[in-house]
């Protein structure tokens, strides 16, 4: 205590190298105070700001993350039920498509079938008919060489002569018609083909 | 066992350890109570790097930090969240949290001083430091209480309620002596004892050590155990520092949570 008194009267200057290490000295007390003012200030003006406005910050981001999250869950649930819409708007399109396919390729068929049967008969009926021409022309040609042959066969035998006054007077026209009409082919069909035959060989 | 108490005699006669003095280092001025010392240009420097640091790693005030940034937040959550929050409460902590945040920074940096070259000081261990934040806080708990419940109010809540009417006077008294005087006294203690003693130790294992390296002999061997232990010393040094600052806040909150509170 009394050498306390001593060193604040500023005499003794050893005091401070061997005094009880409880006694604050008076400066570096001070400066304990002066320094924590100086850093509380610090601190408190700047630091403790920024860093509430960071975990402010950081608080609205997060929230607002997580708002725009749900914004993009609801917009990706949305275009799922889109999708699905048009999913199902497809797959109806699509079966109806299938059935118009199917009766439209039924119809074609039917179509193709009764085309093809039309043809057919058409075919059939010009063939038909080209016989029957065909026929026609040879009836024709036959009827005018068996004229022609029975005429010369009857000028041979008769005299060459009589060919064209036969011809002038239509006998042989008139005698085919009359066999074909049948009256008198009958009495004469024994020895016409006869003589056919007979002249043939 | 001959040669080993006459080595042991040869070092008490050479080998002065460390004591008081060691920590009396005045560098410009007087040699008296006026004297600008190592620990007071310590603390200037000290705050001199906070200050630097602090700004520097929140100036981007980025959501996402940088390392440094990242630094300072953690350190901030632990004072802002761990102690002042859950101490005080979520309805008042956020006006002490400046206070608290520079104690705690204050202190830890002080304290890192002492295992740290070229400071290799811990500024703590001068008892004018830890005496002056023990005022601060001391101060501060009472002025907040007496604000909250008036001065008369304040004196009253230190009792608490519900105790026989004999017993309220000699509770308030021990409550008094704890409020005014047990609770400063004690934190400064706490720090500058840890803070000095911790020192003296480490001074204590380098410099012992050291002897007995040069003085040869024998006690080589135990010189290299000792340096060993220095080593360890240290580590277990920084745990201590960091957690006084840690205490010290602590308790600081602590104290004025006790004030601020609706019941004592």
């Amino acid at each position: 205590m009394h050498a306390v008194l001593v060193t604040a009267e500023g005499g003794d200057e050893g005091f401070w190298a061997t005094a009880a290490p409880i006694i604050p000295h008076p400066l570096e007390f001070f400066f304990g105070l002066a320094t924590f003012a100086i850093l509380y200030y610090v601190v408190a003006k700047k630091v403790v700001p920024r860093l509430e406005q960071i975990y402010a910050d950081r608080t609205a981001a997060i929230e607002g993350g997580m708002n725009k999250a749900e914004e993009a869950q609801a917009q990706a649930q949305a275009a799922l039920e889109q999708y699905q819409a048009q999913l199902s708007d497809a797959r109806a399109e699509a079966s109806r498509i299938r059935e118009d396919a199917k009766a439209q390729g039924s119809a074609i068929i039917a179509e193709m079938r009764e085309q093809a049967a039309s043809e057919a008969s058409r075919i059939t009926e010009t063939a038909k008919k080209q016989i029957d021409a065909e026929r026609q022309q040879a009836v024709v040609s036959l009827r005018h060489d068996v004229g022609r042959i029975s005429t010369e066969l009857a000028s041979r035998i008769v005299g060459e002569s009589l060919e064209d006054e036969t011809r002038q007077k239509g006998i042989v026209e008139r005698f085919l018609a009359e066999l074909e009409a049948g009256e008198v082919v009958r009495e004469k069909v024994g020895t016409a083909p006869t003589t056919g035959e007979g002249g043939d060989a | 066992m001959s040669i080993v108490a006459t080595a042991v005699g040869a070092v008490s006669a050479d080998f002065t350890p460390p004591g008081v003095e060691e920590f009396w280092q005045p560098l410009f001025g007087t040699d008296g109570a006026w004297a600008i010392t190592r620990p007071i240009l310590l603390s200037v420097l000290s705050v001199a790097l906070i200050s630097w640091w602090l700004l520097a790693t929140t100036k981007k005030k980025a959501v996402v930090p940088s390392k440094g940034q990242m630094g300072t937040e953690a350190v901030y959550g632990l004072v802002r969240n761990g102690v002042a929050k859950d101490l005080i409460g979520s309805k008042e902590f956020m006006r002490f949290v400046p206070l608290l945040f520079t104690m705690f920074v204050l202190i830890l940096t002080n304290n890192l001083f002492g295992v740290v070259p070229p400071m290799s000081y811990p500024t703590m261990g001068r008892i004018g430091f830890p005496v002056a934040l023990a005022l601060i806080v001391w101060i501060v708990f009472h002025v907040v209480g007496m604000r909250k419940h008036g001065f008369f109010g304040y004196w009253a809540s230190l009792v608490p309620s519900g105790l026989p009417k004999a017993m309220v006077p000699f509770i308030f008294v021990l409550e008094l002596i704890t409020d005014l005087f047990t609770r400063p006294v004690t934190l400064a203690l706490r720090l500058f004892g840890n803070m000095f003693a911790g020192h003296i130790l480490l001074v204590l294992f380098v410099t012992g050590g050291w002897y007995m390296l040069t003085n040869g002999g024998i006690l080589v061997v135990a010189g290299g155990v000792t340096w060993v232990f220095a080593i360890i010393m240290f580590l277990f040094e920084i745990l201590v520092e960091f957690l006084q600052a840690y205490v010290f806040t602590l308790l600081a909150a602590l104290y004025i949570a006790g004030a601020v509170a609706d019941e004592h």
